[in-house]
């Protein structure tokens, strides 16, 4: 599979990039605020992590159907457009199917607008291969960013709350440390994930 | 005197006590990624401030105006990104004309300020609180430009220092301003509570 990445990428690399070594939130550092304001819980996370997948997919296949009409100068706000309508269908959905998601999520669904993952994806990728090349990096991102989304949440719901998407799993005699609940814990916790996956790629190479 | 006092609680509430970039993780992208140096780390929150200012007004107006009458909210999300990329557009070709180098050090950031969290979350929370003052509209708009211009420059004021610091490897660059992010945000916590 490895040398099939000469000229274009290929599909099983493409479906890949986006897991680890192109990670949007631990190695591109891009997209930071839905993995700082929205993990306070495992299901919101979940939640988010999809809805992002879904915008990323679609606008991916019409950037990519469009990639030999767009003019340079505007091709951010064509970009912006195509993904602000998929965002509109997503927040309408959610709306209707789960209202409490919705509100819990509140600005942040409108948000994935302005996230730079997608920007990043339709500029690095959709703008230059086909659809099918397309599709495949929108999961691989998507699904990347959803994981490093739910760790985050993941770590996060358990010191703040002992549970996990809901689920209770420490013992009742464990204190809460409400500071993780807060901002405070957010920024802290992705840092050291930072730093720990800085020691892994160190390892690693 | 009552609409007075009024702007300017809602004034400092949104810089300091409601700090878009400490309490709501907006515009955070920018945040870690330009302030590296102070002067340009100043620019940044002065063009940022600027678009959203024009923005916040602007898409407020055609909110009030034209998609509320004419029942067309399911386009909202649609009009503020027109609206804010055309704010954008105006800046970049201002700074372009009248301050070239900081045009040139701003780099890749300048095009992508349309992409800041920042300006569509004005746009969307000033929906969401339900305003309908165009004063407090244009305070709020403002103060949230002037709380990331705040919090951006502290964060680079930290940052040039943190240059002569020891910092483990593996926790140089981005994870120690991440964790120096959160140490700022705990100081702005003590803020909390003191407006609505």
């Amino acid at each position: 599979m490895a040398d099939s990445n000469t000229v274009t990428p290929g599909y099983f690399n493409a479906l890949t990039v986006g897991l680890w070594r192109e990670n949007p939130t631990f190695r591109l550092l891009i997209g930071m605020c839905p993995p700082l304001a929205v993990t306070t819980a495992v299901k919101p996370a979940l939640t988010m992590g999809l809805c992002v997948i879904f915008v990323l997919v679609c606008s991916n296949i019409v950037i990519s159907l469009m990639r030999n009409l767009l003019k340079p100068h505007l091709r951010i706000i064509m970009f912006c457009l195509s993904i602000a309508a998929f965002v509109t269908v997503a927040d309408l959905y959610l709306r209707d199917f789960s209202p409490k998601m919705s509100e819990t999520l509140g600005a942040y669904i409108p948000l994935i607008i302005v996230n730079c993952i997608i920007i990043f994806r339709a500029e690095a990728c959709a703008s230059k291969y086909n659809v099918l090349i397309s599709i495949l990096d929108g999961i691989g991102s998507g699904t990347g960013f959803t994981l490093a989304l739910c760790i985050l949440a993941g770590i996060r719901e358990i010191m703040a709350a002992g549970t996990f998407a809901g689920i209770r799993v420490m013992p009742d005699s464990f204190v809460p440390w409400a500071a993780m609940q807060m901002p405070v814990g957010a920024f802290v916790t992705l840092g050291l994930l930072l730093g720990l996956s800085a020691i892994i790629t160190a390892k690693k190479d | 005197m009552d609409i007075v006092y009024s702007l300017l609680m809602a004034f400092l509430s949104i810089v300091i006590v409601n700090n878009f970039v400490f309490t709501k993780f907006l515009g955070t992208c920018p945040y870690l990624g330009c302030s590296g140096r102070i002067d340009t780390a100043f620019g940044m929150g002065l063009a940022v401030t600027f678009v959203t200012t024009l923005s916040g007004i602007m898409t407020w107006f055609v909110d009030y105006y034209i998609l509320v009458p004419h029942k067309l909210e399911i386009t909202r999300y649609i009009c503020y990104i027109i609206i804010i990329a055309g704010a954008v557009q105006l800046v970049e070709m201002y700074v372009k004309k009248f301050f070239p180098p900081l045009y040139k050090s701003f780099g890749i950031f300048l095009p992508l300020i349309s992409t800041n969290c920042v300006i569509l979350g004005i746009c969307l929370f000033i929906n969401i609180w339900g305003i309908n003052n165009i004063a407090e509209v244009a305070v709020l708009s403002a103060g949230s430009g002037i709380g990331f211009t705040l919090a951006i420059c502290i964060m680079a004021a930290i940052r040039e220092n943190l240059k002569l610091a020891d910092v483990p490897p593996s926790l140089k660059d981005a994870p120690i301003t991440l964790i120096t992010a959160g140490l700022l945000t705990m100081a702005f916590m003590g803020f909390t509570g003191m407006i609505k």
